[in-house]
């Protein structure tokens, strides 16, 4: 747990943190932000394209198919977490939910880093999951917001335009499409970028996600405790289920500890902006705050060792 | 009326949430605009500060000139749609421009 704390990525977000607490007057121009995010997508896309080449297809299809069930019943899970105990009316509870069943590419990178500094080793299509997951939550959360809405009619083409070509699913689709059409061979050209500072710009962007995600502390005291109390539980609840489809897709403990993650992550590229044009109603502080100020930092410090633990613990009890 | 003389326009300013860019963008030409200009935007309202430090807190501006009639209508029409749930305000101011039939 402490090894965690002093990789240097998790130290630059509690440098971001900090300097947004102290109001330090750092800021990263949006330009950076966008060009960084594009720059990890792609990057986790490719290497994900690269390691997907050398697994056999037939692999991937228990886990993709338990994967696409997670992303299904994650979001409901949250939905009626948050209708019954948290008393959130439907807009914010679908909304919130399809952040939770989502993913986050950036802690995706993270357990990655992870599992290398401890030296677990895990499939190579991992990359293929954390696409699959990004998708039907959204969608889930969606369809629950607007069952017996009284909204006009729904732009479906224009919702799926944005899902599917939205930056973040177009940029690791994309990258894993060219990575595996180049294989390994090919890629060494441009492996130094990509692959080579790959953790430097981890780190550069965990800055300002610290500094993005100080912001939304701020608004903690009106979003009330529940949200808080929701935004430690729950990633915890769907990693233990992640770890559990981990373990009945016959993946290896590294592999179980990504599908956890994964599934305990919650989404802020693609989920927010699918959720604020689909579901206007929602209130984006809710969903934002959640997800960046309490989800993101606690799986970022505890929550990857905490789903390291499940899996492997899990893997032992199957022996 | 020669292309040099000046013709009274509207001037239509709108700040909103960046993602609404594309559903302003189609309104304003929707509703008899011939163009537009967006800038990237950041300030404080009752929203809440959008500081601009990432795309779901950042903002744009779009600045519209075109006839009355046609401002009368984007105002309306952004107040129905989006008013409600979203970050924006507008206004319109009245300005003198040159080629007239141009707007």
């Amino acid at each position: 747990m402490l090894e965690n704390l002093l990789d240097p990525i998790i130290l630059c977000f509690a440098l971001g943190v900090a300097s947004g607490l102290l109001k330090s007057d750092l800021r990263l121009p949006e330009a950076l932000y966008e060009t960084l995010s594009i720059y990890l997508l792609l990057a986790i896309g490719l290497k994900g394209g690269v390691e997907l080449a050398k697994s056999p297809p037939g692999e991937l299809v228990v886990p993709t198919l338990l994967t696409v069930a997670l992303g299904i019943v994650t979001p409901i899970v949250a939905y009626a977490v948050l209708r019954r105990l948290g008393r959130f009316d439907r807009a914010d509870a679908a909304a919130i939910a399809a952040h939770y069943g989502s993913v986050s590419a950036v802690t995706f990178a993270i357990v990655l880093s992870y599992l290398a500094r401890v030296g677990a080793s895990f499939e190579g299509f991992v990359t293929v999951l954390l696409v699959v997951l990004e998708i039907p939550a959204i969608a889930v959360g969606i369809l629950i917001a607007r069952l017996r809405s009284t909204q006009g009619p729904l732009r479906w083409g224009a919702l799926l335009h944005e899902v599917f070509l939205g930056k973040s699913i177009y940029l690791l689709a994309g990258g894993l499409l060219v990575g595996w059409l180049a294989g390994p061979a090919r890629m060494e050209g441009i492996s130094p970028l990509f692959f080579g500072l790959f953790k430097g710009a981890l780190a550069l962007f965990l800055l300002e996600m610290g500094i993005i995600a100080s912001q939304r502390v701020a608004d903690l005291r009106r979003t009330g405790a529940f949200l808080v109390g929701f935004g430690i539980g729950m990633p915890l609840v769907n990693g233990a289920l992640g770890a559990l489809a981990g373990l009945a897709a016959g993946l290896s403990p590294g592999g179980t500890t990504v599908l956890a993650t994964l599934a305990a992550s919650a989404s802020y590229i693609a989920a927010p902006a699918a959720m604020r044009i689909a579901v206007p109603k929602a209130n984006p502080t809710l969903y934002l705050t959640a997800s960046l100020g309490i989800t993101f930092p606690f799986n970022v410090i505890l929550g990857v060792p905490i789903y390291h633990w499940m899996a492997a613990t899990l893997h032992r009890m199957a022996g | 009326m020669s292309p040099r003389d000046p013709t009274k326009r509207k001037l239509v300013t709108i700040v909103a949430e960046s993602a609404l860019e594309g559903p302003i963008a189609k309104e304003i030409k929707r509703l008899g605009a011939r163009g537009y200009t967006i800038v990237e935007a950041r300030g404080e309202g009752s929203r809440g500060v959008r500081q601009g430090t990432w795309e779901q807190n950042s903002n744009v501006e779009f600045q519209v000139v075109c006839s009355e009639d046609s401002a009368r209508a984007i105002m309306s029409s952004l107040y129905d749609q989006f008013y409600e749930d979203y970050a924006m305000v507008a206004w319109a101011a009245d300005v003198e421009i040159l080629r007239g039939d141009k707007f």
